[in-house]
């Protein structure tokens, strides 16, 4: 142990040079590189081969890739199980989808006012909910899915149980529905994009790192001055914003809404498992759990030995994981490898 | 007013039935902490099973109620030990996790097995009548049947050895286990009977109502709102939950539609959790 | 006066933890609190930091009215402390733990400035060679000064130590006490819980004791050690503990 009178501890905050500062922020970005390359090549992929089906099936992935990232701000950052994530989604598609089809907005205003009703759910549960810990807060998330969906089921404006339907003629805004499906896989590259890099500097920021403090331990966090009744709330409404806006996209893309799809419980949990797979708190793994989960989806969905049971060797693997991986490929690699660290954020 | 009887009245038969299937969920839920998401599957499996040996093999469906709970009972130690034990003591998403995909196995061998199309199990014990209203006696078996296993449970809870050690390590684990209370043997155990008790409630609901291998599903969200009424870690109190939650499905259609039930049903989970997390009859932990 | 305590009580059910603990603090010092286990001593330091609000009473920092205020309010308002039982956010690495001190303390610094403070403060604390572990690696002693970093990463006014003496070896001791009069000496009051007689005794400019959540003796280690009824209370073994508590004062008059 060094001798006490080393240092002063209680001088002023000491000046850092611009250049020290640039250099560390330099060395922050590496681990913004791998997730970036690998949502290039997937928004490059489908345009470079210029088949539809490849660029149809990238979009679920990227889809997967955007909702689990932004859970992950909740879950894996904040240690918050969002089970009823589903609801932004679900509320913000038919927020968005009910400006197109019935007051005749169009995409980009619909998108964002979708976000913005996601996030706005949040913030007044987040207010509510989050006091709960654990298990309870878990069960209330679901909880408010179920209502939310019972509701709308009753809501005669946005359809009731039958929903709604976009006229075809709004595609031809877009220049026809070829051209609008085209547009909304670039869309959703944009937004993957966006939803990563939130994703990154989150993880890297002041309010980022209060957030780990929260999942470690709430109280010893608090008492470290971490305001952690706000600081959930914000992080809560920042993972809901987005699945807000791609609920938009996506039911535009889909030409049609109804309750039981935009508020399916195991779309939820879906995303759980993609942010588990990939490793929960990192910024590549939801990116690599969304890609995992949903080529093995695939395989075992065309697989003439598995199709019959795909869901049950879906769960077989993630008892495997839970059980046996549970940092998720990500978090296993930087255990096994701690000189990989500042790569695998 | 007769309506409103005739509701109230069935509500209540129901409500017996619904507080079975959510009793498993919670008991489980008070000894260990874990939320089982496998809890539909298995009220499915319990239909499925008293249909199979009511269809096949010709069996009395209260008779094949006793193979159910036997299966339920082993199904349940097994999922324990294979999915459970290992993360008992991790953070909850991973017993949620863990026993989501149990759900997911039993759900997609089930629908492979018996695919999602709709079964019943064809037995009658005719009807009878009280006042103006007419009740199957199948549902006043039920309802019979519901309570004298909530009875079951509450003295087994209470007058024997293991139940007694179920009771202490929901009370304080490792209290318990200073005491010498061998407690996975007793966590097994709970979760056994935790299971069982769902099986059951399926195969009572499979002489009741149609049912698909899917039908689980929503008498386990059923079971989140009747445990939390009646405080999670409360096997008893789930009882009087399923009959507020029975009279409520009994009632609320007689002054708005029938389809508002869910959503004040949720709306009622989530403000409860809210308000008072230990259920409104109290629990031992909150 | 940087804390005054009037009449601070705290019930838990029908349990009284506490019962009205008066007395004043003035800057620069270090206080000790002792008392039997269960004496209510992290009780009161619970009050103080906002974790439990007094059931009765008010408590004054820093010439303001905090009495129920949140932790992260007197987090921010100049409070640190450390915990009895540690609570290392144990996957974060050590030098990530004393970040968020320093972030979401009094000073709210920035990330770089805030890792300038980690550094020097884990050298002082003899951390630095573990900076890039998990926390959760650590052995209890180095857990101990990990809570110690975090907290005076955050510059507090007033630290609050809860036994951070105890488990730790005798060399350990005696550096340990080295940083606590070493912070001390730099303008931090300090408050600390401790069982280890004879470093607090050396320590201490003044001492409070309590004894079943009762304030039974307040003044200078060589007052304390003479009071009959401290001595009662405080050791099942009346004239081993006298004998100890004299030396010990006697030791410190000549330092």
């Amino acid at each position: 142990m060094n001798s006490p009178q080393d240092s002063s501890v209680v001088g002023s905050a000491p000046k850092v040079s611009w250049r020290e500062a640039l250099s560390q922020n330099a060395g922050a970005y590496v681990g913004l590189i791998l997730p970036l390359i690998i949502i290039a090549l997937l928004t490059i992929w489908p345009t470079v081969t210029g088949k539809d089906i490849t660029r149809e099936s990238i979009f679920t992935i990227m889809l997967s890739i955007a909702l689990a990232s932004s859970l992950n701000i909740l879950l894996g950052y904040t240690g918050y199980v969002s089970f009823g994530h589903v609801v932004f989604f679900g509320l913000g598609g038919y927020v968005g989808f009910y400006l197109m089809a019935v007051q005749g907005w169009s995409l980009w205003p619909a998108m964002a006012m979708g976000g913005l009703a996601a996030g706005l759910l949040a913030f007044l549960l987040g207010k509510a909910i989050l006091r709960l810990r654990g298990g309870y807060f878990a069960l209330a998330t679901i909880g408010v899915n179920e209502a939310m969906r019972a509701f709308i089921n009753n809501f005669e404006p946005f359809g009731g149980p039958v929903g709604m339907t976009l006229n075809f003629q709004v595609y031809r805004d877009y220049g026809g529905a070829a051209q609008a499906l085209r547009m909304t896989f670039y869309i959703l590259a944009a937004i993957t994009f966006i939803v990563i890099l939130v994703s990154y500097f989150v993880r890297m920021s002041k309010f980022g790192l209060g957030l780990l403090a929260i999942r470690e331990d709430e109280d010893a966090a608090e008492v470290m001055g971490v305001v952690a009744p706000s600081a959930k709330t914000w992080a809560y409404v920042l993972s809901a914003i987005f699945p807000g806006i791609l609920g938009v996209l996506f039911f535009f893309k889909n030409g049609s809404i109804e309750p039981v799809p935009a508020f399916r419980l195991n779309f939820s949990i879906e995303m759980i498992v993609m942010v588990m797979l990939g490793g929960q708190g990192t910024v590549l793994g939801p990116i690599l759990g969304g890609i995992g989960y949903q080529s093995l989806r695939g395989y075992l969905l065309t697989s003439p030995l598995f199709k019959n049971i795909q869901l049950a060797v879906a769960g077989v693997l993630l008892l495997v994981i839970v059980l046996f991986v549970p940092a998720g490929v990500v978090g296993w690699l930087r255990n096994r490898f701690p000189v990989l660290r500042r790569i695998l954020q | 007013m007769d309506f409103l009887f005739t509701s109230i009245l069935d509500g209540l038969m129901l409500g017996f039935v619904y507080g079975l299937a959510a009793m498993g969920l919670t008991l489980i839920w008070g000894v260990m902490n874990v939320i089982n998401l496998s809890h539909g599957p298995i009220i499915s499996l319990g239909m499925f099973g008293v249909y199979l040996l009511f269809t096949f093999l010709g069996m009395n469906p209260y008779i094949a109620l006793i193979f159910v709970a036997l299966f339920g009972l082993l199904l349940g130690i097994v999922i324990y030990f294979v999915a459970v034990n290992r993360v008992i003591d991790a953070p909850h998403l991973s017993t949620l996790l863990a026993t989501f995909a149990v759900a997911m196995i039993i759900t997609g061998l089930g629908t492979a097995v018996f695919t999602a199309s709709p079964r019943n199990v064809d037995y009658s014990l005719g009807s009878v009548t009280i006042g103006n209203a007419t009740i199957p006696v199948t549902r006043i078996v039920a309802a019979v049947l519901s309570v004298l296993i909530t009875a079951g449970l509450y003295l087994y809870l209470h007058r024997t050895r293991s139940g007694r050690y179920i009771r202490a390590v929901a009370n304080n684990r490792s209290a318990a286990e200073l005491m010498g209370v061998p407690s996975v043997r007793i966590l097994a155990l709970s979760f056994g009977i935790g299971t069982m008790l769902a099986a059951l409630a399926g195969g009572l609901i499979s002489t009741l109502f149609p049912f698909t291998i899917l039908a689980g599903g929503t008498y386990e969200l059923k079971s989140f709102v009747i445990g939390v009424l009646g405080g999670l870690g409360n096997p008893i109190g789930a009882l009087f939950g399923g009959l507020i939650l029975g009279v409520l499905e009994g009632i609320i259609p007689t002054f708005m539609p029938a389809t508002w039930v869910p959503v004040l049903e949720f709306g009622l989970f989530v403000l409860i959790l809210l308000v008072r997390p230990q259920g409104l009859f109290g629990a031992k932990k909150s | 006066m940087i804390l005054q305590l009037e009449g601070v009580s705290k019930n838990f059910g029908g349990l009284r933890a506490l019962s009205d603990v008066t007395f004043d603090l003035p800057e620069g010092q270090i206080l000790g609190l002792i008392g039997p286990n269960g004496a209510g001593k992290t009780t009161l330091f619970n009050c103080i930091s906002g974790v439990y609000t007094p059931t009765e009473g008010r408590v004054i920092f820093r010439g303001q009215e905090v009495t129920g205020h949140k932790p992260y309010d007197m987090a921010k308002a100049g409070m640190a402390r450390t915990h009895q039982i540690v609570r290392p956010l144990n996957e974060l690495t050590v030098r990530e733990n004393v970040i968020v001190g320093s972030c979401f303390g009094r000073e709210g610094n920035g990330l770089t400035a805030a890792g300038r403070i980690a550094d020097e403060v884990l050298k002082f604390v003899g951390l630095d060679g573990r900076r890039d572990q998990l926390a959760g690696s650590l052995n209890v002693g180095q857990k101990k000064r990990l809570e110690m970093a975090r907290a005076l990463a955050a510059r507090p006014y007033l630290l609050l130590l809860d036994e951070v003496l105890a488990g730790l070896n005798p060399s350990e001791i005696g550096h340990m006490v080295e940083i606590v009069r070493n912070i001390r000496d730099q303008g931090v009051t300090i408050i600390m819980i401790e069982h280890v007689m004879k470093a607090v005794m050396s320590v201490s400019d003044r001492l409070v004791v309590l004894d079943y959540g009762r304030q039974i003796a307040e003044g200078t280690p060589q007052v304390v050690a003479n009071d009959p009824q401290v001595i009662e209370a405080y050791l099942g073994d009346p004239d081993l503990a006298l004998r100890l508590m004299r030396d010990q004062a006697r030791s410190q008059e000549s330092t």
